[in-house]
């Protein structure tokens, strides 16, 4: 056989070897890493508008608390968070949703009849009816929800972090 | 310029020697039979492969399993290819073995000098039945449940120590979150530790002391 153009049992079998090893490799191994990597390129809702119901529920005045909770799936774990907000309304036309989590470090903060303003327990931050911070330690005012109305129906804009 | 490379790294590696003895040595004629043993080992390479993949996101804990194992299918790309590969690749291990071990038994390839790697071999097919019993209980479906509720049940029958075997299999009298836990561990780091070990030691008996021949008419 040697010399011959045609080629020799052993360099067939080594040959066929490498060609089937080559693809077997790539049909297990390309699905692989989509399968390590996939996670990853998953994205997750970090915002939504949430539904308050009818704008009439909430009276005139003083700010009527709020709360709702978001669901987040991670692989196959549902983690649900809850959320506060206070919503003011001065009028047909004025309307501010406020979130209660205090800008220092996050406790939640609770709307006080008789001092007319928001009191954080934790470290006694206060905040007047408008969000903004009259004592103690917050550095900003309260987050303020960018509001809709649509059919009488009031919406929050809910953005993640 | 490469064959350079390859002799400068050979001559310190001695790979020639390892892929002459491995792959060049003598051998009598043989069948189609005879790649049943070659056959296993790819087997069991491939499900450790798929099993390490399966474990990056499988969790081994009641609350879990079930749903992770559906994350898998559902959730992750290609996750039904990696547990399809497993689930499929398991029986057919279990199948291959099995013929592997009838061809040297109707060969009678296990006589001197081949006592040792027909004992290894029998603790490696009873070792991937033990593979093949543990893994059942992972998914934590319905029928993994019952499926190892009934087999523990079968080992209880034992004469005298049957009930202690059922308590150490299920780690307690109920089959629970300690069984999930512990066949899990016995899947995928006990089991496994083992049968690399004997597949090292029959391997290394394989080329020792070579293969038999088909037996002749006469014999």
């Amino acid at each position: 056989m040697s010399g011959s153009a045609n080629i020799d049992r052993r360099d067939f079998v080594k040959v066929v070897l490498a060609f089937l090893g080559t693809i077997m490799g790539a049909v297990v191994g390309l699905p692989a890493i989509g399968y390590l990597v996939s996670p990853a390129t998953r994205v997750q809702q970090k915002e939504a508008w949430i539904p308050l119901g009818p704008q009439e529920n909430y009276p005139e005045g003083a700010p009527t608390p709020f709360s709702f909770t978001r669901t987040t799936v991670n692989g196959w774990e549902k983690t649900v968070n809850s959320h506060g907000a206070y919503v003011v309304r001065k009028g047909d036309n004025e309307l501010k949703v406020y979130s209660n989590m205090c800008t220092h470090l996050s406790c939640r903060v609770s709307w006080k009849d008789d001092l007319q303003e928001y009191v954080c327990p934790c470290h006694d931050g206060h905040f007047d009816a408008e969000g903004r911070v009259t004592l103690g330690p917050p550095p900003k005012p309260l987050y303020e929800y960018e509001t809709k109305v649509e059919d009488g129906d009031l919406f929050i804009h809910f953005v993640e972090g | 310029m490469v064959d350079k490379i390859l002799v400068w790294v050979d001559e310190r590696l001695g790979l020639t020697g390892i892929y002459n003895t491995i792959f060049d040595r003598k051998i009598p004629k043989t069948n189609w039979w005879f790649t049943l043993g070659s056959a296993s080992l790819f087997l069991f390479v491939i499900q450790g492969l798929t099993g390490m993949f399966l474990a990056v996101y499988y969790v081994p804990s009641p609350d879990h399993a079930y749903n992770s194992v559906q994350y898998i299918m559902d959730g992750v790309a290609f996750g039904w290819l990696i547990r399809g590969i497993h689930h499929w690749g398991a029986s057919a291990m279990v199948l291959v073995v099995f013929i592997h071990m009838l061809r040297t038994f109707y060969y009678a390839a296990y006589k001197y000098p081949r006592e040792i790697t027909w004992l290894t071999g029998v603790l490696l097919l009873l070792a991937t039945l033990g593979m093949g019993f543990t893994g059942y209980l992972l998914p934590w479906n319905q029928r993994a449940y019952w499926a190892t509720t009934v087999g523990t049940e079968i080992a209880a029958t034992v004469p005298f120590i049957g009930d202690f075997i059922l308590r150490v299999l299920r780690g307690g009298s109920d089959l629970s979150a300690v069984t999930l836990a512990r066949f899990f561990a016995v899947h995928i780091w006990f089991l496994p530790a083992v049968m690399a070990a004997l597949i090292g030691i029959h391997l290394y008996l394989v080329i020792r002391v070579g293969i038999s021949a088909i037996p002749k008419e006469d014999e």
